[in-house]
């Protein structure tokens, strides 16, 4: 049984795999407990297709994929919020115009880039075995971001989830957590990339997080145990996709799912 | 009132304020004055524009013309306190009544400051005067609209409010609760703050408020509620109908 979860660390590639999982499990579930009671789903599937074109700058120009897709993300969290507030339309309306496009760009990016050979499949799907030491030195310093962000700003983010009038009458700072929440958004989608891809990443950043909400009563237990269970998910997937062979991210995103589907019998909370 | 006596004394004045969206004139012309320990009721039809005054008086919608001055009580500092209708409230959040409270320190605290000590002290203290310290481990979906409404009521005291806004506060509020809501509003009132409640409900007005703000995007009347609430004040505000409720009220 120990040889299950110690033979895998025999190769440098899994260690790294295994602390990029780590920090995905825990990272998208912290953010994902916003995510979840905002319903933000929909803005974190956009921000995780709308970092393609940053992504395919980045294998263009040699740059960490990881790195060019950070600035993308932050700015199309930005456009995303200030498009909705200034041109009057609702969020999901200007998600649903950047979202595409930004992706379509990628897309005809990616074609016209015959230098550079990039499997599609790794990019939709994620290929956490090939998370390289950069991207790890990345992945950790995004997260010591968001955590710091999240401590500070903790009062303030549930204020503005909870009661968006009342926080918007209490000061000018609201609209400014609110785009700190929409740049922490992009920030773990990053991560989140690298392990679950862009397709998979919402599983990370969403189920956990849901799977929490189930479960305990407050704020703060909701985001400690999502942050539990997505840890538990993503190694659990990342073993399972060791030991019989099956790609990480999928298996990831199934054992996470799995975990939802046991929780539902246990829920404590009722309807809204 | 010698309200100048309390911290919490702020007064506001409305002078031909205008708003106006998309062409379509919300509030023409209103003016009206506010001293401190005021308990002003506002009434009028769906679409009076009594959100819109709320608004308009925080600083979240453009006032085409006119001036809406407040002393001593800053847009952003904390002065002002807002309790929401209870729609624009995102229940879905898993927060206690004491959560809820605490979120009323936010603007007193610097951006990376915790609550401390004082803070909770603060906090526990404010769910006592609204008789909330045994609710405080509840959950706000757990809780009644009246306990709810009080929570929010605690919130404006933690930020150390002069002026209280309250949406539709008695909207899903039973009628003893409504009293129970009253009854706080009025001690707060005495410390010399202006609170003002916009409601549907034109039970008991003259036991409730000081004065009445009669709104149909203008102001029909404003003064106190055994002055302002005629049979042609009523009229104005819900047409052949209104003229039924004042005979129902005077019987």
């Amino acid at each position: 049984m120990i040889d299950f979860f110690i033979a895998p660390l025999e190769y440098g590639f899994m260690v790294r795999a295994l602390i990029g999982s780590v920090l995905v499990g825990v990272m998208c579930p912290l953010v994902g407990a916003h995510v979840v009671t905002r319903n933000l789903a929909f803005i974190g599937d956009a921000l995780a297709h709308a970092v393609l074109p940053g992504m395919v700058l980045g294998f263009i120009v040699g740059i960490n994929p990881a790195i060019a897709a950070v600035p993308t993300g932050v700015s199309v969290a930005m456009i995303i919020r200030t498009v909705s507030r200034r041109a009057g339309l609702s969020m999901d309306t200007s998600i649903g115009i950047l979202f595409a496009t930004t992706f379509a760009l990628g897309l005809a990016m990616l074609s016209r880039a015959t230098t550079i050979r990039v499997n599609m499949e790794d990019l939709l799907m994620g290929q956490i075995l090939a998370i390289s030491p950069t991207d790890i030195y990345v992945s950790l310093g995004i997260a010591a971001m968001v955590i710091l962000g999240m401590f500070a700003l903790h009062n303030w983010l549930l204020f503005a989830s909870f009661d968006p009038v009342g926080s918007q009458v209490f000061g000018r700072r609201t609209s400014f957590v609110d785009y700190v929440m929409m740049v922490m958004l992009a920030l773990v989608i990053v991560i989140g990339i690298q392990a679950a891809g862009i397709v998979l990443v919402m599983a990370m950043l969403v189920t956990p997080a849901a799977t929490a909400y189930l479960l305990v009563r407050r704020f703060v237990s909701m985001m400690i145990v999502a942050a539990a269970l997505g840890a538990a998910a993503s190694v659990t997937g990342l073993y399972i996709s060791y030991h019989f062979n099956l790609p990480a991210g999928p298996a990831m995103t199934l054992v996470s799912s799995a975990i939802f589907v046991l929780a539902v019998p246990f829920k404590r909370r009722a309807p809204v | 009132m010698s309200a100048d006596t309390y911290p919490h004394s702020a007064s506001m004045s409305l002078q031909d304020v205008t708003v106006e969206f998309g062409g379509y004139m919300a509030l023409n012309n209103v003016s009206f004055d506010v001293e401190a320990g005021t308990l002003m009721g506002v009434v009028g039809p769906n679409g009076a524009g009594k959100s819109t005054l709320f608004n308009a008086i925080v600083g979240l919608l453009p006032v085409r013309r006119g001036k809406v001055t407040l002393h001593r009580a800053d847009r952003g500092s904390g002065a002002l306190a807002y309790v929401p209708q209870r729609d624009s409230v995102n229940w879905r959040v898993p927060v206690t009544a004491m959560d809820v409270v605490t979120m009323g320190r936010c603007c007193r605290l610097g951006w990376f400051r915790r609550p401390g000590k004082r803070d909770r002290e603060l906090v526990n203290a404010c769910l006592g005067r609204v008789g909330l310290w045994d609710h405080r481990s509840a959950l706000m979906t757990e809780l009644s609209g009246g306990q709810r409404q009080r929570v929010f009521v605690a919130r404006a005291l933690a930020q150390e409010a002069s002026v209280l806004l309250l949406d539709e506060a008695f909207s899903g509020v039973d009628a003893g609760a409504q009293e129970g809501l009253v009854e706080v509003l009025q001690t707060l009132r005495d410390e010399g703050r202006i609170i003002m409640l916009a409601t549907h409900d034109l039970t008991n007005l003259a036991g409730r408020f000081d004065k009445v703000l009669c709104l149909n995007r203008h102001v029909c009347a404003c003064g106190p509620p055994d002055q302002v609430v005629t049979s042609e004040v009523m009229e104005q505000l819900y047409g052949a109908h209104g003229l039924r409720l004042t005979m129902n009220e005077e019987r």
